[in-house]
């Protein structure tokens, strides 16, 4: 995507344009601070968001993830205005707006369908939020002309909505969503419709777009590949609830509750009882297995029942050493049964069965001198505390 | 509206002709005798139905003096007696007056009953529905009488008025029928949207919801004109002597005057019927090659 674009907008340049008096309309110049307190709504005995509060920094990418049903959507579209909250408030820069029709909230919004205008043009759809604002119709002309070339699609004023293709009916409908300057951009399952490639692309390139104009973004999506790769903070949604909110790295590394863990990346579960602790470090009883290390978790007192978890690709197979520094101390380690081998490409990945007759997963890399386990074999697999959690 | 959407309206409408044509072409190659005999007998049918207004056609060209078929030669006296005859261009002119009216009202009323009955979450939404659409289904003579007992109690008989809010009540359900067809398949989303860039409840409606749905309101307008056009019964009971609508004049002219000016006012009116079915594809077909055109250069 082309990021210039607005610097070459600047009064200095002479060469694009004649009588550029004034400065463009700084595309989203500073985001708004977006802050969800309490937030409800409930239709009848349901509630799809129950008690949500969230504080988005100005000028932050935000993603609400968490699988349907979880109030994301919901909660977007109560901060878009298109429902109301059952009870709280939410504020953009301190002011409530709970109660402001949307179309004066100044909120841009994306759609998971683009939403374009089908009996309008391109150029119409983009001159659509101008021409309610008043806007003069050269001004219209110049701003069109320049979020286009900011979504990489100029000159596609006269075309319709259904000559495009879905990429480029996205990078309209974004487009028509900066067009006006809103501090606040929703953007719901944009990408929902493309295929992974485009979808891909189009990651980068709204993440790109976001650092340059410094608008403050609130993403919703199913997907946590996209989340990861897009976000500066997620917040994961289930049942109406925030489960937790963090940077991609700490959601995780540091997974707080099971559904974070499971929601995000693949995890092992091994169960346990909380059996002691001992110089900060967990001691959990797992039946069948024996006693399992693991950072401590907050607020988690001795004889709860607890989850060990650990990602897949944090298990390597003991006896070969790998990554083994000898601190027997600092690590897990159990005896195991092979029980299923998958090639997927870039690595392998196991099933293995423990005395206990739990199964985890691990992953090993597909390189040379990576020994190939194969069905059946026994192998002891190991992993660091530190790179296991409580939840 | 959704991609998906808009796709499988273009395959009924939008199509290329020569897409079309090329299927048609290669099914003509292949007709069996089940084929051929179904075309047979659906032409039959269709015979069967039209040929009644056949008849008609050339009776109005007649040159007898009373209505006789086939007729013995070809005169333009009938179409002559109609257009001449101040009684005739009058139930005429009222017609297309009250149908005017009529039009006007039920696809006012329809369009916005439509837009609360597809939308609106309430109470007794599917029995308002039934209600509204009710006049389709009630025979009309009984709709008529109890039309002709309230108008006759409020002094409404005789006027063009009362015609025009009669017809209305029968038209309303094409206008809310056709109109929420439309609406039903319409992206809900694309008025959030509107909301969303700045457009109140009004301009949402003027510039997106109501330019996507123009079809079905014309359809549906044009519906309740043919309505109130061609209304029989109700005009019998409620014109009284003082609003006698072309239906009514048609009656009574078959009753006293047996002469063949019936058929040239009929031939008149199958044709006007066609145009107007003929403009409301029309209009259709524009307003749907305007949303599906393909502009041929771009700058």
């Amino acid at each position: 995507m082309v990021v210039g674009t607005r610097a070459a907008a600047a009064p200095t340049n002479a060469t694009e344009g004649g009588s550029r008096t004034e400065p463009t309309g700084r595309l989203g110049a500073v985001g708004a601070r977006v802050v969800f307190e309490d937030l409800e709504k409930r239709y009848g005995d349901v509630a799809a968001v129950d008690g949500v509060s969230l504080d988005v920094a100005a000028g932050e990418f935000l993603t609400m993830l968490g699988p349907s049903g979880s109030g994301k959507t919901t909660s977007l579209m109560m901060l878009a205005g298109f429902e109301i909250p059952t009870a709280g408030e939410i504020y953009v820069d301190d002011r409530p707006i709970a109660a402001v029709p949307p179309y004066r909230r100044n909120i841009g919004m994306v759609f998971q369908n683009y939403a374009l205008f089908p009996h309008m043009t391109v150029g119409e759809n983009i001159a659509f939020p101008l021409k309610l604002r008043k806007v003069k119709k050269a001004d219209i002309q110049r701003r069109t002309r320049e979020v286009l070339e900011l979504v990489e699609l100029p000159g596609y004023e006269a075309r319709y909505p259904r000559q495009l293709s879905g990429g480029q009916q996205q990078r309209i409908a974004l487009a028509r969503a900066l067009v006006f300057d809103p501090r606040v951009l929703l953007m719901d399952e944009p990408l929902g419709a493309l295929d992974k490639q485009l979808r891909e692309s189009l990651q980068l390139e709204i993440k790109r777009l976001h650092e340059r104009l410094g608008v403050t973004i609130v993403y919703v999506t199913h997907d946590q590949q996209e989340a990861l790769v897009m976000s500066d903070r997620i917040a994961v949604m289930n049942r109406g609830r925030v489960e937790q909110v963090g940077p991609p790295a700490e959601l995780y590394d540091a997974p707080q509750t099971r559904f974070v863990a499971s929601f995000i990346g693949e995890s092992n579960f091994l169960d346990g009882r909380l059996a002691g602790i001992e110089g900060g470090v967990a001691q959990v009883e797992a039946p069948g297995v024996g006693v399992l290390r693991a950072r401590l978790g907050e607020g988690l007192a001795s004889g709860t029942d607890v989850a060990v978890t650990v990602r897949p690709e944090k298990i390597v197979f003991a006896e070969e050493g790998e990554g083994s520094d000898g601190l027997n101390h600092e690590r897990n380690e159990l005896d195991a049964t092979v029980e299923d081998v998958v090639f997927v490409g870039e690595m392998h990945r196991y099933e293995v069965r423990l005395t206990g007759g739990q199964t985890l997963i691990l992953k090993r890399q597909n390189r040379a001198g990576v020994r190939r386990y194969e069905r059946g074999d026994s192998a002891r697999v190991a992993w660091h505390v530190a790179d296991t959690r409580l939840v | 509206m959704s991609a998906t959407g808009e796709a499988r309206q273009g395959v009924g409408v939008g199509a290329s002709p020569r897409a079309r044509v090329r299927p048609a072409r290669a099914a003509r190659r292949r007709v069996s005798l089940g084929q051929g005999l179904l075309y047979a007998v659906t032409g039959l049918i269709l015979f069967y139905l039209v040929f009644p207004i056949f008849v008609v056609i050339p009776v109005s060209f007649s040159s007898a003096k009373y209505l006789q078929f086939p007729p013995p030669g070809f005169s333009l006296q009938w179409y002559e007696k109609y257009l001449t005859r101040s009684d005739w261009t009058g139930a005429t002119w009222l017609s297309v007056q009250v149908a005017a009216g009529t039009a006007l009202l039920a696809t006012l009323l329809g369009t916005l009953a439509a837009l609360a009955l597809v939308r609106g979450r309430f109470w007794g939404r599917d029995l308002i529905n039934a209600f509204v659409v009710s006049p389709m289904i009630i025979p009309s003579i009984i709709v008529a009488i109890g039309i002709y007992f309230f108008y006759a109690r409020i002094q409404l008989i005789g006027s063009p008025f009362a015609l025009v809010l009669a017809h209305t009540a029968l038209a309303v359900p094409f206008v809310v029928v056709n109109v929420s067809a439309t609406l039903v398949g319409f992206d809900e989303r694309l008025e959030y949207a509107a909301m969303n860039l700045g457009a109140n409840r009004r301009q949402t409606f003027l510039k997106v919801t109501l330019p996507l749905i123009r079809p079905g309101v014309l359809t549906g307008a044009l519906f309740a004109f043919v309505t109130s056009f061609d209304e029989l019964i109700v005009a019998l009971f409620i014109s009284g002597t003082g609003a006698v609508t072309l239906p009514r004049k048609m009656w009574d002219g078959i009753r006293q005057e047996i002469d063949p000016t019936i058929a040239a006012v009929s031939t008149i009116f199958i044709v006007l019927s066609v145009l107007v079915l003929v403009s409301a594809e029309l209009l259709r077909q524009r307003s749907e090659r305007l949303r599906t055109a393909i502009p041929t250069q771009v700058e």
